[in-house]
Order: structure tokens, then C-alpha cells, then sequence
């Protein structure tokens, strides 16, 4: 098979882009600029391969992690997928809810690796963002709880040496299935592909019975999706308040169990004008008045 | 058309009875269900075809028409369409056509970093039936009655509205003429609009009033007679101005305006100045002392009223207060007509040779004038139908522009935004690339329009995000066709000019 190869180019402001099929990074780093050449130059080389090894994984990783034992991979990205939903196999997840975050993941690993120098790196995967921080640095990042009212609603602080790694947003409008209605859940994490599954497992939580809720099996929509005849969310109508309120309580709940697992360090969920944080320390999310 | 055959380069394979389609773009194979995308979101399955979900056809229609986009460039004029950097071009909506039904996606969905944002620009031809330019003529030469028809080949093309400082002020066109009266008048006034637009010159009469040429840009011609100067202030604001300048080298002056007359001993300024009175009293309805309304009727003589014969404006001279050998100035706003006199033993003014320090000051309120210039805004409501190109929830872009996350240019150029309901924007025409406006037969006129917010915004506001071009793919596939201009140094975006 003759497949389109992946697109590498260089974006304005110093930024790295990085193409493949559905994997779409944008890459920044910071630092010397030797060290920020080397970092670029592992970024590519690692990129060449990465879709191929998952896509012949997929099947295996389209299975719903559970038992005792988690399944072995020879691919260090779906090793990854794999580790970071392994904790969350009480209910249904497979490893496909980890694979953004966790080729962020991978890339940042690689850069650091060739440059651990670097003053701060950035892989943002399609919003799926892994993020470094030398000592020191402080990153800030907002975030618009409604992006159709356009306004910039919080923001997350970051600096270095406080574990964050990762920040992975996940809603019912987004690109992947949501089985909630949540119009977004972003979650701060040790890792992106953690943040990445837990962002997907607290996005589904933020639900509520209401017969306006649109939801289609997952396979009706995609024929491969690994959520199989599960009813995913296809559209959401305005709901009385007490209904958002009631999905936000369920989705505050599970971030606020998960925060206590030390799986998440914080989270904000939106939903129908409505938002909620939970985070175990303040100063990380900052709601803007 | 390389570019389009590899845009529209099918990878797919049928798959099943479901009309599912297997996408082979990439090792994903993903099996792509009849109206929906692939995982990348670029293929989709539209009707049993896998489609690439780049705006192909609309792309494919801008080259069919030969129509030519303007990219801006920092670069060069003369650009080879190879090496145009997309990091300092800019694409219009000069010459990128429209889409119709309003519903479907605009020609350009354009992203590119501003600034360090990433941001998606909807680029777009408007066809704008609720539009017209308003007109500044920088002289205090009266063109006509507030109110009164401006015509071009006898039929109205709009009217004289309220004057501002210095300048007589026109609106031309809007709904009523282009298509609330006869078909005639409508195309005159399209024609009239769309010449004035591209920066061409129109003769316009005024009903009671005279005829004036009006061009972006260009000083007006006043029947026949192009203006020079725009005036330094009413009458009463010169003597106030150059009061103390004359002091010692006049006994009196009067600043003949069709505002406000101003005479200098009787105003402020010359009381303060301790200036004897001289007994002279003009015509007109006094304001406050020194100040004169209504001297004459509005006309073309001298400072903007009909007056050719500036003493035919003394009412008297009192003869208890004035004596032989009194000097006098009479001077316009602008300078441009100035007399000199000295009283006989009658008290009768002579006309004299002016004196060198006070010719000095004429010359300076002369100096002090603008040039005489018209300046065309076109003016028009973006609120309408072509938002749905920009997005699916229309009221959506008109919140986000009136908050100023959306910035409105037109042909590049910064828009003014009328605050209030809908997106009723003002450019000045003189800062679009040349020839930037066109008409449709209905007739209304159609003006480039872009959008640009942040790409995060435009995806979330139900933007058409499939559409989502990189500025790069644009040149790429448009370099040859493309006509590139430097962009206007006067304009402050996107390119800053430095120093």
C-alpha cells in the first residue's frame, strides 16, 4: 500500500508541525537553539514510524482493558495508551482513549531525551497537550469554558517542578465519542495520555437522563469504533438547569474520586453555560471573574 | 489544475453493502460510514465517493472564472508566484467570489499565525444591497441645502446631510436609491457608488445648489473650480487664533465666515488685548459679542458665503467712534481672499497695498489650512446572509465582532465598526487595492470582507472547520493566478510597518 507519508513543516513563531494521517502535532520548544534543533530533529525521525506501529496494533488496542494482567505491546506508544487506562478498567475503557495523549507523550519523551536541557516543550496533539517546564519556568494557558461565547474564562498556571505533564480536554463535540454531555472536561495531569484518559472517563460521567439527549451506537457511526454498540452522545439540546447541574454533580464527583486516586491533579468541566472545578490544591486553575 | 486533480485524488474502496467506503489515505484504513468523516476528519464519504473535505470546488470555481485573488505581500510587486512567503501574505477577498446558497461554506477559510495566534480568516466577496459611501468635502465653499437631492444624470443618487467642522458632508446611495425606486435610478446610483468605490472621479449636482466633482482622495472641483484650502476655523476661532499677531499692525478685522463673522475688537480676544472699539458693525444676528451668525446667504464667494464685495458686509460705521486713518483687514477663513483698507477722512474705507507684517498673517491662516480633500467611506451591513459561509450560527460572528474578537478588514483594509446591532461597517476606500469593488445587477455592490479570529474560536463557534485551508496550500495552489500587492504601509494590520 502506498500511503500519503507524513508532512513535516515548520510553523511561524518557531513552531514544529507534524502530519500523519490523523495525528496532528504542534510542537513548540524553547531553549538554546542547538538544543532546540536536536529536539526537533528527534521529534521527526521518531514521528516517521509512530502511525504505522499503532495501526498495527489497533485491534489490540480497540479491546476493552480488564482483568489482572494488562496486554503486552511492543510499541512503546501503545505501551503507554495502555499503562495510563489500565487503572480505569472498572468500567469499560480501552486504550484508544489514551492515543492522542500518549503520542504527545512519546514525542515530548524522545525531545527531552535527545535535549533535556530545554527551557519548556509543548506537544499539543489536536488539544491533547503534553507539556515540560525546567525549573523556574511557568507556562499559562487559557481556557475558554465556552468557546462560542469567546471569552477567556480561566487559566491554568503551570511551573516547573510541580508534576503536571499533561492537559487533555474531552467533550461530546469533540473529534472522538463522549458517552456524556459535557461540552468540555479539561483535565490536568502527570502525563498527557493520563489526562487524556481520565479527560474521556469524567466527560462521560457529566450525564443525565433527558429525552432530548440524541445518542447513536458508537458503530452505527464508525464501524471500527472500539466503543462498539455503546450509545454515544450525537446531540444535545439546552436542558433545564437542574438537569446540567445534575450532570455536572455526577462529572464532579468522578473527577473528584480520581483526584483523590492521585490519577488527576485537576479538572474543569463545562456544560451548558455551567462550570465546575475540582483540584486537590488551589492556584492551578484560575477562574477569571 | 494539477493542484485540483491531486485534491480531488480518490483513495477509497467500497466496502460491504452499508455504502461504507474504506479509506486507504493512511494506515489507519478507516471504514468511513455514508455522510461521515474519517478519524483525520480531511476524507469523508459523501454519497458512496471518499472526498477529500478541503474546499475543492469552490477553490475549482475561483480558477474556472479567472478570477484572481489578492494575496498581500510584504515582499514585491512583481512576484514570480514561487516565493511568496506565507508568513507575510495575506489573502483578500478581492476577486475570491461568493458561495450560494449563503449556507454553504464562504470561498477562503484561510488559517494562519497572527501574532502568535493561530487563526483561521474567512475570506469572502459580500454582495452588499444595504450599502453607500459617505462623502467629506473639506471646504466651507457652500455646495447646496442641508437636505437637498444629489443627482448624477438627473437622477438622485443620494443627499446633502449635516456639515461638519471645515467640511461638507454627502450621502450617497443606500437601500432607497439602489433598489426602492425606478430601475434607472438604481443603476445610476450602483454606477456612482462603484466609481466612486474604486477610486474614480463623479460629477455630482445639488438641487438648489451646484456641481461638484468628487473623487477619493483628490481635492473637489466646485463648478469648475478646484478647492485648495480647508479653513483654519470659523471666523470667529481665526480672530481668536491670530488676534495677537495683528496687534500694533491693525485697528480692526473681520474674518468673513458663513458660520460665524468674527470682528476682532468687539470679540474676546481683542478686549483682552485692550483693542480700542471702532465703531463697525456688521450684518447678520450677533452670538456673543465679536460673533456673527447669517453675515449673507451661503454661496461661493468668500469664506464659504455669497459675498464677492467683502464692505457690502459693514452695516455702519459709527462716526462717534471711528476715525480717519483707521486700518482694516478683511480676510476669509482659508486666506485665499483678503482685503486691505484704510478710513478716508469720511470715514469711507480705501482700498490699500497691504502692509508686510500684515500680509505675514494672512498668510499664515493660509498656512494654517489643510489641503482641501474628499474622503469616501463606504459603508455597509455585513449582518446579513453572508455570515452563514462564515458560520453556521450566524449571530455568533456578529457577537464576536461587535466584542472585537472577530476583526473585520475589507480588501485588507481596517474596518470601522458601528457599535449597536449588526455588523455595519465603514472603510475608508482609498485604503483597498485598486479596482476592489464590483456590482451584481440587482443592482448592489460587492466588496471583498475577511474574518479573522482565533482558529480555537472559529472551530467552536460552528465554523466551517473542514474548510480550514493553511495560508501555504492558498499560495501554493493560486501563486500563479494570483495577483500580489504590496500591502498599504498605512494600514496596521496584518503587516506592521516598522519605524
Amino acid at each position: 500500500m502506498n500511503w500519503a507519508a507524513p508532512q513535516f513543516g515548520a510553523l511561524p513563531g518557531g513552531r514544529l508541525h507534524l502530519q500523519h494521517g490523523p495525528i496532528d502535532l504542534i510542537i513548540k520548544a524553547e531553549g538554546q537553539p542547538a538544543s532546540v534543533t536536536r529536539a526537533y530533529a528527534a521529534a521527526t525521525g521518531r514521528f516517521q514510524t509512530i502511525l504505522g506501529e499503532l495501526a498495527a496494533e489497533l485491534s489490540l488496542l480497540r479491546q476493552p482493558l480488564a482483568g489482572d494482567t494488562p496486554p503486552d505491546s511492543s510499541s512503546p506508544v501503545a505501551s503507554r495508551m495502555i499503562a495510563a487506562c489500565w487503572p480505569f478498567r472498572a468500567v469499560f475503557i480501552t486504550p484508544m482513549a489514551a492515543v492522542a495523549g500518549a503520542v504527545a507523550d512519546e514525542i515530548s519523551a524522545v525531545m527531552l531525551a535527545a535535549a533535556p536541557e530545554l527551557r519548556t516543550l509543548y506537544v499539543n496533539d489536536g488539544g491533547d497537550i503534553a507539556v515540560h517546564l525546567a525549573h523556574g519556568e511557568i507556562l499559562r494557558i487559557g481556557v475558554v469554558a465556552e468557546l462560542v461565547k469567546a471569552s477567556l474564562n480561566g487559566l491554568i498556571s503551570i511551573e516547573g517542578g510541580s508534576g503536571i505533564g499533561g492537559i487533555a480536554t474531552s467533550g461530546w463535540r469533540g473529534r472522538s465519542f463522549s458517552l456524556g454531555i459535557a461540552d468540555a472536561v479539561t483535565v490536568v495531569a502527570a502525563s498527557a495520555a493520563q489526562a487524556d484518559a481520565a479527560a474521556t472517563l469524567v466527560a462521560n460521567a457529566v450525564n443525565v437522563d433527558d429525552r432530548t439527549i440524541r445518542r447513536a451506537a458508537a458503530r452505527s457511526l464508525d464501524p471500527d469504533s472500539d466503543l462498539g454498540d455503546i450509545l454515544v452522545t450525537t446531540q444535545v439540546e439546552p436542558l433545564p438547569e437542574h438537569k446540567v447541574l445534575a450532570a455536572l454533580a455526577a462529572g464532579s464527583n468522578e473527577a473528584q474520586r480520581l483526584l483523590g486516586t492521585g490519577l488527576i491533579l485537576a479538572a474543569a468541566l463545562v456544560c451548558q453555560g455551567n462550570w465546575r472545578i475540582v483540584q486537590g490544591r488551589s492556584g492551578l486553575l484560575f477562574p477569571m471573574a | 489544475m494539477t493542484v485540483l486533480s491531486d485534491r480531488s485524488a480518490k483513495f477509497g474502496a467500497a466496502e460491504g453493502d452499508d455504502g461504507i467506503i474504506r479509506c486507504d489515505a493512511c494506515p489507519v484504513l478507516c471504514r468511513i460510514r455514508p455522510g461521515r468523516s474519517g478519524a483525520c476528519a480531511r476524507y469523508a464519504n459523501q454519497e458512496g465517493l471518499l472526498i477529500r473535505t478541503d474546499p475543492v470546488v469552490l477553490l475549482e470555481r475561483a480558477v474556472e472564472e479567472g478570477r484572481n485573488l489578492v494575496p498581500f505581500s510584504e515582499a514585491s510587486a512583481d512576484w514570480d508566484g514561487n516565493l511568496l512567503n506565507p508568513s507575510s501574505a495575506f489573502v483578500t477577498g478581492i476577486g475570491a467570489g461568493t458561495t450560494y446558497p449563503d449556507y454553504k461554506p464562504a470561498p477562503f477559510i484561510v488559517s494562519q499565525e497572527h501574532d502568535g495566534v493561530d487563526t483561521v480568516t474567512v475570506v469572502t466577496e459580500g454582495i452588499f444591497s444595504y450599502c453607500g459611501v459617505k462623502v467629506k468635502i473639506d471646504t466651507d465653499r457652500h455646495l447646496g441645502p442641508e437636505t437637498a437631492a444629489i443627482r448624477v444624470g438627473g437622477e438622485q443618487v443620494g443627499h446633502v446631510t449635516t456639515a461638519e467642522y471645515g467640511s461638507q458632508m454627502l450621502s450617497l446611495g443606500g437601500v432607497r436609491h439602489l433598489t426602492g425606486g425606478s430601475k434607472k435610478e438604481g443603476n445610476v446610483t450602483c454606477d456612482t457608488l462603484l466609481k466612486l468605490c474604486n477610486g474614480e472621479a463623479v460629477e455630482l449636482t445639488i438641487d438648489n445648489g451646484h456641481a461638484v466633482v468628487v473623487q477619493a482622495g483628490k481635492a473637489p472641483i466646485v463648478d469648475g473650480r478646484e478647492e485648495r484650502r480647508m479653513r483654519v476655523g470659523c471666523g470667529s476661532a481665526t480672530v481668536g487664533i491670530f488676534a495677537k499677531q495683528w496687534l500694533g499692525h491693525v485697528d480692526e478685522v473681520i474674518v468673513v465666515d458663513d458660520h460665524i463673522t468674527g470682528v476682532l475688537t468687539e470679540h474676546q480676544a481683542g478686549r483682552v488685548l485692550d483693542m480700542p472699539p471702532t465703531g463697525i458693525r456688521v450684518k447678520g444676528r450677533k452670538s456673543t459679542p465679536g460673533r456673527y451668525f447669517q453675515v449673507a446667504n451661503p454661496g461661493m464667494g468668500w469664506g464659504g458665503t455669497d459675498i464677492t464685495d467683502p464692505l457690502s458686509i459693514i452695516q455702519k460705521i459709527d462716526p462717534a467712534v471711528a476715525w480717519p486713518g483707521m486700518r482694516l483687514l478683511l480676510t476669509s477663513t482659508t486666506g485665499e481672499d483678503a482685503l486691505w483698507c484704510v478710513l478716508d477722512d469720511n470715514l469711507v474705507p480705501q482700498s490699500a497695498a497691504m502692509p508686510q507684517e500684515v500680509q505675514a498673517v494672512v498668510d499664515r491662516i493660509g498656512e494654517n489650512c489643510e489641503p482641501s480633500a474628499c474622503t469616501v467611506l463606504f459603508m455597509a451591513g455585513a449582518g446579513g446572509s453572508l455570515r452563514a459561509g462564515v458560520t453556521e450560527n450566524p449571530v455568533l460572528l456578529t457577537r464576536s465582532v461587535q466584542d472585537g474578537t472577530t476583526r473585520v478588514t475589507l480588501g485588507g483594509a481596517p474596518a470601522m465598526l458601528w457599535p449597536g446591532g449588526g455588523i455595519t461597517v465603514m472603510v475608508d476606500v482609498t485604503r483597498l487595492p485598486k479596482n476592489a469593488f464590483g456590482y451584481v445587477p440587482t443592482p448592489a455592490l460587492v466588496a471583498p470582507i475577511e474574518f479573522t479570529l482565533p482558529r480555537a474560536l472559529y472551530e467552536a463557534s460552528g465554523g466551517h472547520t473542514g474548510e480550514i485551508t493553511p495560508v501555504a496550500d492558498v499560495i501554493r495552489a493560486y501563486g500563479a493566478d494570483a495577483r500580489v500587492e504590496r500591502a498599504n504601509p498605512v494600514n496596521p494590520w496584518p503587516f506592521k510597518v516598522d519605524g
